[in-house]
């Protein structure tokens, strides 16, 4: 049911701020599941530690350079808008 | 030995360089130039305090004995920051706009501002805490050891400890508790721990340069040498990755030192927006050099060396005793800077939930009126300060700083991490209840003790290894490390999972099951929709307090200065002058709120409560914490504000026509009164010129008499002609002033002297230097101002033995002199016209004074662009004379 | 002659020329300076003749002349007002109340001799 102060097309920015928000949303999600993605290695034996390292650091680093872009965009936006999740 | 008083000198060294930073930085912020205090980079170094000495040292241990499950510890927080959006930024946004001063108080006031939740929290924070500050103390004598190269006595072990508390808490009284008001962040503190952040990564990172490239030789042979050792493949329980993930995520949001700088000490909100990237980036590069440390250490230093210290041991091994040292430093400022925050954090639940409420009700009602609340609290805080360290010491003498304490920190973790559920759910879920929470927390405290916190002692501390192999009594479906029969698993995931579980579980159920009370439905509805602005706080209805009392009140908690800045402030937006506003719910709501910075969220309710004399919640209210009815809330809201607009406006209307009414009386009375103060002195003059001019028998002594009663009489009736005079001057603006510098003090004296204050039995205290501002105005005027107000005091001031203190003093960046005698003040009926022409206070005639005083210093404030105001609440008649912008002026 | 004046007032200089003029004429005067008590103090003393100021610390003079004309015992007591404003409607509330006599500050010695002399013979040559 939509109701009437939801109007079904929005301008462009206001499109995009809100996407910009779901990718923030989803970041979490990302990085839990990548910083999870050794368990799948649990049991083997032959994954060296020096790959574990590489992996983990790696990931991490691309998530904090992710984070450093999505932040500046985030970081000047009202708090307001989060109502449009509902 | 050279060696261990060159460390201590450097070490002392370093600790006076923090003190300094601290003091200048809270300089720098109490005098307004903290722009850079408060910027990102300090709050996301000041997050570093979850890197405590467990991090320096015991994570490059940790990998040589696990390999890479260290990382797990940092990964955790890593995916929280990252996801900032979710909870972190409602956790502030909720933080500051309850003003909360810890996770205690958020909770707390959460779930209907209940006392009982924020103790037990408290506890769990104490107890979880605790045994860390201890492990704290441990590293640094350990430290300390492996430079001196020989195992000290155990006297001089726990020696080291005590001082090393001892001056921690020292540290943390004097910059943690200089104000009061939890929301005013100590900035002094978070400066000295950012500064012990960097040195701790700088040393982490020189030591872990100096092993890749200095012994190692370069990325490629490390990487060699981890491929040889005995971590070289990757081998880690599924279960103690995710389990331990979880568990460190769980830590940043619920360790309360962590809550303090992530949550309290924050200053705007977009700081987390730089943290979420920044602080993981920090965590990446603590941990990136401690499995090549760890795999040096292991190939170089003597079998059966203990790998917790390989940061420091291997560096003094290569000769690298400056890189050894800056090492200690790093760990020193690991641990401290916890140990500081901590103590902080925890001082401020345990004074607010525990030691305070205590003593208010001990005090029972008089604690509203007597007595300064604020050294109370102050007190009671710096008092848990050192409670908390002695404690901590004590854990660490009495466990003899063993192996128990190796593995304290993450019991430490799953204890604290028993209050998750109860502050997710807070946040996230209306239907969540106090009773809920409460049943939460209380079963995974209790599970966390039986199952981790007290086998974690080993064998016959708490349990007998019987107990521990088949379970008290016999039961052995209630082995603490193996409940209901499910063995196997491992003992930290075990305990992890049950308490966690079962904690969440009764949470939910006994939310489930149980009712709310409406202020708990209504703090709900705030949590939970805390960026949806229009939802209405309203808990407070209009009562019968008197502003004043709530003044009084106010004064002792909040401080005079800050007291009377809210209540003129409110008291102005209402259009009403003076410090008394209109008792609003709106403007309580708002009052408690700068109450609950100071004293938490509970404890302030509770105090406002005793003045308005009921905590009611209206069926209006209620109204708002229905969501189903949100449209219908909409209208109604609008329809109310314009009511409430209405009953505004006709509030003042009628406050302008109850003082029109006066005026105008006082008008009519006017002439009146001027005809009977130039008739009673010409009735005098008249009769005694007859006597005088009828001659007859007079002796020389009566005639000089009766001349000199002429002579009296003649002058009063000239002063009261130039009265009237400057004042009709004053009032038609052609005055002109006599501008010229001069102090504050020098005016004072004139006027005092001018009043006679040296004769009168009435005792004048002044405030001393503070009186030594340079100022810029009409001086003569100005005392004649003060003369009036020390005449005033001394003529209607009915007090015993009668003091007037003269305060000088900034409030609002204004200088203000207040003149508060001891007497019984001015009733309020009175006050609204006390600055009127003519009027006096209550039937008594004033000795020679016409009632154009106050008038005349009114009209004369005015002129010089300041202001005179009587300030209700301060025990005897007390009146302030703001100032004209008195630095501007003096720099003319 | 010895008869007895009352003088209820608060103005020291008043008190003392009022005193001085009224007792070089032979007139007995007792002074009061405060309102509250006045009414107790004229029974007390049993005066001839009271003068009372209107503006008196305490109580003022229309409530104490009240007073006194409500009680069989100074019902008759000549009464003379005293009052510095000086207003026709003070003129005329005096006079409802029950005043013997009016006067308004300033005054000159010789007609406030002359009331009080009628005012006190009046009265005796009525009773």
């Amino acid at each position: 049911m939509r109701k009437a102060d939801h109007p079904l097309f929005l301008e462009r920015e206001s499109y995009r701020r809100r996407r910009l928000m779901d990718a923030a949303r989803v970041a979490p999600v990302i990085t839990a599941f990548l910083f999870c993605f050794p368990l799948l290695w649990v049991g083997r034996e032959d994954v060296p530690t020096t790959f574990a390292i590489i992996y983990l650091f790696s990931v991490w680093l691309v998530l904090v350079v992710g984070a450093y872009f999505l932040s500046r965009r985030l970081r000047d936006m009202p708090g307001r808008t989060d109502r449009t999740r509902r | 030995m050279g060696m261990l008083n060159v460390l201590v000198a450097v070490s002392l060294a370093y600790v006076l360089f923090l003190f300094v930073v601290a003091f200048l930085a809270d300089h720098a912020a109490a005098r307004g130039h903290a722009k850079w205090l408060q910027s990102p980079l300090i709050y996301t170094l000041s997050l570093s305090i979850y890197c405590t000495a467990w991090t320096f040292y015991g994570a490059v241990g940790y990998a040589a004995r696990s390999g890479l499950e260290y990382l797990t510890i940092y990964l955790g927080p890593s995916i929280v920051m990252i996801g900032w959006w979710w909870g972190l930024r409602k956790l502030v946004r909720i933080g500051r706009s309850q003003r909360v001063t810890s996770i205690a108080d958020l909770i707390s006031s959460r779930f209907g501002k209940s006392n009982s939740l924020a103790v037990v929290v408290t506890v769990i924070a104490v107890v979880g805490t605790t045994p860390y500050i201890a492990l704290q103390l441990q590293s640094v004598t350990l430290a300390l050891e492996a430079f001196a190269g020989e195992a000290r006595t155990s006297a001089g072990h726990n020696a080291t400890a005590l001082w090393l508390a001892a001056g921690l808490a020292l540290f943390t009284v004097l910059f943690g508790t200089r104000n009061l008001d939890a929301n005013e962040r100590h900035d002094g503190v978070v400066m000295a721990i950012a500064v012990e952040a960097v040195v701790k990564l700088l040393a982490l990172v020189a030591v872990g340069l100096f092993v890749v490239w200095g012994i190692a030789g370069g990325v490629g042979p490390v990487m060699e040498m981890i491929s040889q050792s005995e971590i070289a493949v990757w081998q880690v329980s599924s279960g103690r990755w995710a389990g331990l993930m979880f568990l460190s995520a769980a830590a940043l949001l619920t360790l309360p030192r962590m809550f303090q700088v992530l949550v309290v000490e924050n200053e705007d909100e977009r700081h987390l927006a730089t943290a979420s990237w920044a602080f993981p980036a920090y965590l990446m590069a603590m941990s990136l050099f401690v499995v090549p440390i760890a795999v040096v250490g292991l190939e170089l230093m003597p079998a059966g060396a203990n790998p917790d210290l390989f940061v420091l041991t291997l560096p003094l091994s290569q000769g690298q005793d400056a890189l050894a040292m800056l090492s200690f430093l790093g760990g020193f400022s690991s641990a401290t800077s916890m140990v500081i925050v901590a103590a902080i954090a925890l001082s401020t639940m345990v004074s607010n939930h525990i030691v305070m409420p205590i003593w208010l009700s001990s005090q029972g009602a008089s604690a509203m009126v007597a007595g300064d609340v604020r050294h109370v609290v102050l007190l009671s805080r710096r008092l848990s300060i050192m409670g908390v360290l002695a404690l901590g010491y004590f854990y660490f003498h009495a466990t003899g700083g063993g192996e128990a304490l190796a593995a304290i920190g993450l019991i430490s973790f799953a204890g604290v991490a028993q209050t998750l559920p109860a502050l997710l759910g807070g946040i996230f879920w209306r239907g969540a209840t106090r009773v809920g929470a409460l049943a939460g927390l209380v079963t995974g405290f209790v599970i966390w003790g039986y199952t981790m916190f007290m086998p974690s002692f080993g064998p016959d501390v708490f349990f007998t290894q019987d107990v521990l192999d088949h379970g008290p009594l016999g039961l052995v479906w209630l082995r603490p490390q193996a409940l209901f029969g499910i063995s196997g698993l491992d003992p930290m995931i075990h305990a992890l999972v049950w308490s966690m579980s079962l904690n969440a579980l009764f949470f939910v159920v006994a939310s489930l099951v149980s009712f709310p009370t409406p202020l708990e439905r209504l703090q709900g509805a705030q949590f939970v929709n805390v960026f949806d602005h229009s939802a209405r706080p309203g808990v407070w209805s209009r009562g019968a307090a008197e502003a004043e009392d709530l003044l009084v009140m106010a004064q002792r908690i909040l401080g005079p200065a800050d007291a009377q800045a809210l209540f003129r402030s409110e008291a102005a937006s209402q259009g009403i002058t003076g410090y008394l506003p209109q008792i609003s719910p709106e403007f309580l709501q708002r009052l408690e709120r700068e109450m609950a910075g100071s004293v938490g969220a509970a404890t302030a309710h509770a105090m406002i409560g005793q003045i308005m004399g009921r905590a009611s919640v209206t069926v209006e209210d209620l109204m708002a914490v229905a969501d189903e009815t949100a449209q219908i809330m909409e209208y109604s809201n609008q329809l109310e504000a314009k009511s409430a607009e209405l009953v505004h406006t006709t509030r003042q209307l009628r406050a302008a026509n109850e003082k029109l009414t006066q005026i105008s009386h006082q008008k009519d009375a006017f002439l009146s009164q001027i005809s009977h103060e130039l008739r009673t002195p010409m009735t005098s003059i008249r009769a005694f010129s007859e006597i005088l001019r009828d001659g007859g028998t007079l002796e020389l002594k009566a005639q000089e008499k009766y001349a000199g009663i002429i002579h009296d009489e003649a002058i009063r009736l000239t002063r009261l002609l130039d009265d009237l005079l400057d004042l009709s001057v004053l009032e038609n603006g052609q005055v002109s002033l006599n501008m010229r510098g001069g102090t504050i003090a020098s005016v004072l004296d004139q006027a005092m002297a001018a009043a006679g204050a040296e004769n009168n039995p009435m005792r004048i205290r002044r405030s001393g230097a503070r009186e030594d501002v340079r100022l810029f105005s009409d001086l003569d005027r100005l005392a004649q101002v003060f003369i009036n107000l020390i005449s005033n005091a001394q003529k209607y001031c009915d007090a015993k033995s009668p003091v007037l203190t003269i305060s000088v003093r900034e409030v609002e960046g204004q200088l203000v002199v207040d003149f508060t005698d001891n007497g019984s003040g001015i009733p309020k009926a009175s006050q609204e016209v006390i600055f009127e022409k003519f009027s006096r206070v209550g039937s008594d005639q004033a000795a020679g004074g016409a009632g154009l005083g106050l008038a005349i210093c009114r009209e004369i404030m005015l002129r010089l662009g300041g202001q005179i105001a009587y300030l209700p609440g301060q025990g005897g008649a007390s009146f302030r004379v703001t100032l004209p912008d008195a630095l501007e002026m003096a720099a003319q | 002659m010895g008869k007895r004046v009352l003088l209820i007032e608060d103005e020291p200089n008043i008190i003392e020329a009022i005193s001085f003029i009224l007792s070089r004429d032979g007139w007995d005067v007792d002074t009061h300076a405060n309102g509250r008590d006045a009414v107790d103090r004229v029974k007390e003393r049993n005066p001839d003749l009271v003068i009372l100021d209107v503006m008196l610390p305490g109580r003022s003079g229309f409530d104490i002349l009240g007073d006194l004309r409500n009680q069989p015992e100074t019902i008759d007591l000549p009464v003379l007002m005293l009052t510095a404003r000086g207003q026709t409607k003070d003129r005329e509330m005096a006079k409802r109340l029950g005043a013997s006599c009016f006067m308004t500050k300033p005054f000159s010695n010789a007609e406030v001799l002359d009331i009080v002399r009628s005012l006190v013979e009046g009265q005796k040559a009525a009773s």
